[in-house]
This record gives C-alpha cells, structure tokens and sequence, in this order.
C-alpha cells in the first residue's frame, strides 16, 4: 500500500534532508574552486567567467536557495527542539519574525 | 448520502503462512459506517477466515489500529465518509510491524519497545507509606498530564518513517511514556529512564517530522515530548541538573 505522509512537517523535513544533500554535494566543488586562488590564479579567472552563463547563475541561485531553505529549517527544528515553547507561543514568536523580517526589508530596500 | 449502495474495500489478506495479496470486496454502505464496520462485515458475510483484531469498539483499547489508504488509523473510530477515495477504500495491517496474518500486526516489537525505554513505574514508596500528594498545578504534572492517554494504538509507530528505516528506533509511543514517567513525582529513577533513551536508537535518532502528532488518534504530542527529552538527556550529558 502507498504510504500518505504529505503533511507540513514531514514535507519541512524532505526539504531540509534534499537541501542538507544538495549542500553537501556542492560544498567541496566550491571549496575546489575557490582553492585555485591560490594554485592557480588565472584558472580561477576562467572559472569565474563561467559564472556569466545563464546556466550557472540559474544553478547559483538554487545553491542560495538551498541555503536559506536549510539555515531557516535548521533555525526551526533547533527552535522547534530546545525551546520548550507551547504552540500558541511559536505561532506568536513565528509571527513577530516574519512581521520584522517584513518591516526591515521594507526600510531596507528603501535605502537601496 | 452515499452515491452507490456499495463500497469497494481492498484488504491485504497473507501472513508468514500465505503470500502477501490484495483482495478486493463489494460491501454495502451504509450513512453511518467506521472502517472496523466494514471489515467486520467482511468476516461475517463474506470471508469469515479474514483475520483482524479489535475489542472495545470506543477507542479506548488501541487494538484495531489498520493502515486505510496509507495512513494509520483506528478503525473503530474511523468513519468511512471521512476516508472514502471515490468510493475505495484500501486497508492493510499497520506498517512497520511484523504481519501474523491478514490485518493483524504483531504488536510484540513495540510493546519491547515501550519496556526497554524503561516505560515501568520506579516506585518512591512501599505499599506501608502514605499515598504521595500530587500538585495538580505543577508544571511537571503538566508535562505528565499531556501523555498519560496514550492507548498503545502503535498508529505513530507506524506513522514513524524514522521506525522504518531504524529497526533500533524505540519509536514515539515508547519515548513519550518515558517523558511522561521522567516527569511524574511519583517516579524514583529519572536517570535510569535517561540512560534507557539516550543510547543508540533513542531520542536522538528522532528527526522531528512530526508524522506520529499528525496521525495519533488521541491528539497526542510524541514529538513534542521526545522534544523534552533530547533537552533533559543533553542537559545531563552537559553536568545540568533539571
Ligand atoms: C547554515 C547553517 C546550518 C544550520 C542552522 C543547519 C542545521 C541543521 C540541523 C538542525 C540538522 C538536523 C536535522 C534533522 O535532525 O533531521 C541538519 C541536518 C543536515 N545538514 Fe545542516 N545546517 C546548516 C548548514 C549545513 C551545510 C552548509 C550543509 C552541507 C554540508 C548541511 C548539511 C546537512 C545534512 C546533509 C543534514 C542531514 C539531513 C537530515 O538528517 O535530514 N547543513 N542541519
Ligand atoms: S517526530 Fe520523531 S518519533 Fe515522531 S514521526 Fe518523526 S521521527 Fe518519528
Ligand atoms: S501516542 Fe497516540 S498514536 Fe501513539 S500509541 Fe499512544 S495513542 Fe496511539
Ligand atoms: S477497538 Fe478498541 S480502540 Fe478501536
């Protein structure tokens, strides 16, 4: 039988283990590239070049998507996990992030 | 209310005796009708070798728990309306348990489980001292109080995808028990309940997907309770006391 288990939390879980993953794998290329700053100089110009393609910036995006999707799932089980909050409170706290985070993006893109 | 005066029901019928098949019935529909219903029927009217199990019929005994349509549920509670998929229903033994046969699980590995997270009352008294008095109010009791309706159901266990890829998991009904003792005043032995769920396949092996909150029939918080017990174990392991 086919197992139904698509609810928040275990899809919030998918998401962090595909990104925790996707993470792992990218990190040591990065970590390659960024060492030829000092093996390699003039390879790391070429490589960087690359970064112009529209393939690559479309695959750096995913790689800050990635990011922030695992730093704020990581943010929320270690909340979800050491804080011994009742629900109503993290719906408040939750509330309070995302109503700042809203505001100083606001004054933010204001002053750019 | 029903579009058809019958149901199409898939049982998984087989055990380690018989290979495993589905096994698919007409059985009338009725307004009023649980899952356990249907099933019965099935047994009374049409294949009495269809084994299953149930006893209270009220949700309190936590025997008739079956996987319909892929999520564990109680069945006697279970109202057929709620779950139809068109006019399907599909129902198997609960995951993540051995099958004895058709929809009865062996429970035996859970209730293991539930013993050797130390799930045992460690008494502070003899039968020759007075009853200890208990605070209602007391933020521990609190803690008690939210687990200590568990039916042994094992729905969470089989809602658990940490239970089925870890065969050392204790689970969530177990963990949840040992939260609810840790925190009872009546309970003299919190470190040997920390010791019980801080080894391999203890609280730690949780990955707070939260499958055992969404599905426990009770509208119990196992997550939340191993939650309290990743805190406790980590504030031992750091030289705090609670
Ligand atoms: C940005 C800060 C980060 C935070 C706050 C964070 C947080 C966490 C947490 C709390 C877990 C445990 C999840 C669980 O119990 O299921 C986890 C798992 C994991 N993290 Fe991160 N992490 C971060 C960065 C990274 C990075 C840079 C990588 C890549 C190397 C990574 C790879 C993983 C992997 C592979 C897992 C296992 C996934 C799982 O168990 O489901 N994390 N992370
Ligand atoms: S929260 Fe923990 S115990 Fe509950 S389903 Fe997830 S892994 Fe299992
Ligand atoms: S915690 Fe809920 S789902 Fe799990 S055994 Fe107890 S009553 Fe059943
Ligand atoms: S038969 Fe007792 S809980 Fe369903």
């Amino acid at each position: 039988m086919k197992v139904a288990r698509a609810h928040p939390l275990w899809l919030a879980y998918l998401l962090h283990r595909l990104s925790g993953l996707g993470l792992a794998l990218f990190l040591p290329l990065h970590f390659w590239v960024l060492s030829m700053a000092v093996t390699d100089a003039a390879r790391l110009d070429a490589v960087l070049t690359l970064t112009e393609l529209p393939l690559v910036k479309a695959a750096e995006f995913g790689l800050v998507f990635l990011l922030a999707v695992h730093l704020f799932g990581g943010l929320r089980l270690i909340a979800l996990e050491w804080l011994p909050w009742s629900a109503p409170q993290k719906t408040w706290a939750a509330a309070a992030v995302a109503g700042s985070f809203l505001v100083s993006t606001t004054f933010l893109l204001q002053a750019i | 209310m029903p579009e058809r005066d019958h149901l199409t029901v898939t049982v998984q019928r087989g055990g380690p005796d018989a290979p495993l098949r589905p096994q698919t019935f007409e059985v009338p529909a009725y307004d009023n009708q649980t899952v356990l219903d249907v099933v019965s029927w099935i047994q009374q009217n049409a294949d009495p070798t269809l084994t299953y199990r149930f006893a209270c019929r009220v949700g309190m005994c936590g025997s008739c728990a079956m996987m319909v349509n892929g999520v564990p549920r109680w069945t006697c509670r279970t109202h057929v309306s709620k779950v139809l998929d068109g006019n399907a229903i599909e129902v198997g033994p609960l995951r993540n348990l051995p099958v004895i046969k058709d929809l009865a699980a062996d429970m035996d590995p859970f209730f293991d489980k539930w013993v050797a997270a130390e799930g045992m009352h460690h008494p502070t008294r003899t039968r020759d001292d007075a009853i200890e008095a208990i605070d209602p109010v007391a933020m521990e009791r609190q803690e008690a109080n939210a687990g200590i309706e568990c039916i042994n159901c094992s729905v969470c266990y089989s809602a658990c995808d940490t239970v089925a890829g870890n065969p050392d998991y204790l689970g969530p009904a177990a963990l949840q028990r040992a939260w609810t003792l840790y925190n009872d005043a009546k309970d003299a032995d919190r470190d040997a309940i920390l010791d019980a769920v801080s080894g391999k396949g203890g609280c730690h092996s949780c990955h707070s997907m939260g499958s055992c909150t969404a599905y426990c029939p009770n509208e119990l918080d196992p997550l939340s309770a191993i939650a309290g017990l990743k805190r406790a174990t980590a504030k031992r392991f750091f030289g705090g006391r609670k």
